[in-house]
């Protein structure tokens, strides 16, 4: 589809997002990402059944932690997209550098830096 | 186990404001069960305690260890290494609240500080849950209450209930907390043993328990 997304979004390939660990993401947060998104499957459509599930569960807990230290829970999100939905892809990583250019870059970060998993 | 929770980060970051170094010691033992303060409880905490303080212009070194369990002497001997070749500001244990105390008293001019909250011992419910089962009384008489101890899981702890608040099944105090009263007679129903509940169980000798001071056990075949 040869479909762009801006540069900065950084890709970690993970076999499952029932992989990403709550402190991946931290760890994102601390080396200088402004931000850190989760790509996961559509609900319902995990090939583990319940990866997804989980992944959204540890991204609210990471919001969780980033406001408890002052920092905007917006910076951690999780998305749910099939890996048919190319397009889809795109706008998400539009749609999220966007949020996180309205709301600077990090205090935490030497550069401005942004992360994705994607599974 | 010894079931435990974090205590607001919020709190921690008070705890170690003034420090720079500071070491991060979690424990192998029930706190790592109960998913509260093990090797990856103390990497997440270690990981949030660093990004609060780069936001505030102020980085912080955190060295974190995790420990065989904290609450036997021989196990502090692994704080040895890290502490004798480095300069740390303080301490903060992830253990239950036995842990630091013994950091403390191995290291006498070392600041320690408790990073969880120490809450019941209990038994999970299910992945993420936990609930209080014992009160560590001392003397144990769950087998006169078809095993369901009312001590830990009655809120007045009555020993001939259940009370009045009992409706239902659950307990007056929150539509989630069964009246374990209630589950005593249904055991004790299916077992055949609703005759025992017409005793009346006279009150408890609680010598045993928290009322007698700070408690010790001495077994003279093992102590060296």
């Amino acid at each position: 589809m040869r479909l762009n997304y801006p540069s900065n979004v950084k890709i970690v390939n993970v076999p499952c997002t029932g992989r990403v660990d709550i402190l991946h993401l931290l760890k994102a947060v601390e080396d200088g990402a402004d931000g850190v998104y989760v790509a996961g499957c559509l609900e319902g459509d995990c090939h583990y059944l319940s990866g997804n599930l989980k992944a959204k569960k540890r991204v609210a807990y990471v919001k969780k932690v980033l406001e408890e230290i002052g920092l905007e829970p917006e910076r951690a999100e999780m998305y749910n997209l099939s890996a048919a939905q190319g397009t889809r892809f795109a706008e998400i990583a539009r749609e999220f550098t966007e949020r996180i250019r309205e709301l600077g870059p990090s205090p935490v970060g030497s550069g401005a830096k942004s992360g994705a998993e994607a599974a | 186990m010894v079931v435990g929770e974090s205590k607001p980060i919020e709190e921690i970051l008070a705890m170690v404001a003034d420090f720079d170094k500071i070491l991060l010691t979690g424990c192998k033992g029930c706190v790592t069960v109960c998913n509260a303060g093990g090797q990856k409880e103390v990497g997440i905490l270690a990981s949030a305690l660093k990004i609060a303080r780069k936001k505030e212009g102020r980085e912080i070194q955190i060295d974190e260890v995790t420990l065989e369990r904290q609450c036997d002497p021989e196990y502090i001997d692994q704080l040895e290494e890290p502490i004798n070749n480095n300069s740390y500001d303080a301490v903060v244990s992830m253990a239950c609240s036995v842990g630091p105390q013994y950091i403390a008293a191995r290291y006498e001019d070392l600041l320690v500080f408790p990073a969880l909250n120490t809450t019941f011992i209990g038994g999970s419910l299910e992945h993420g849950v936990w609930a209080e089962f014992c009160q560590a009384c001392g003397a144990c008489g769950i087998h006169n209450f078809g095993a369901l101890c009312p001590i830990a899981r009655c809120a007045k702890s009555l020993l001939n209930g259940p009370c009045g608040g009992s409706s239902g099944g659950k307990c007056e105090i929150s539509p989630e907390t069964d009246c374990v009263w209630h589950l005593i007679y249904d055991r004790m129903n299916r077992l055949g043993q609703l005759d025992k509940m017409a005793n009346v169980v006279m009150f408890k000798d609680w010598t045993t328990s928290r009322d007698g001071g700070p408690r010790k056990i001495v077994r003279e075949d093992l102590k060296q």
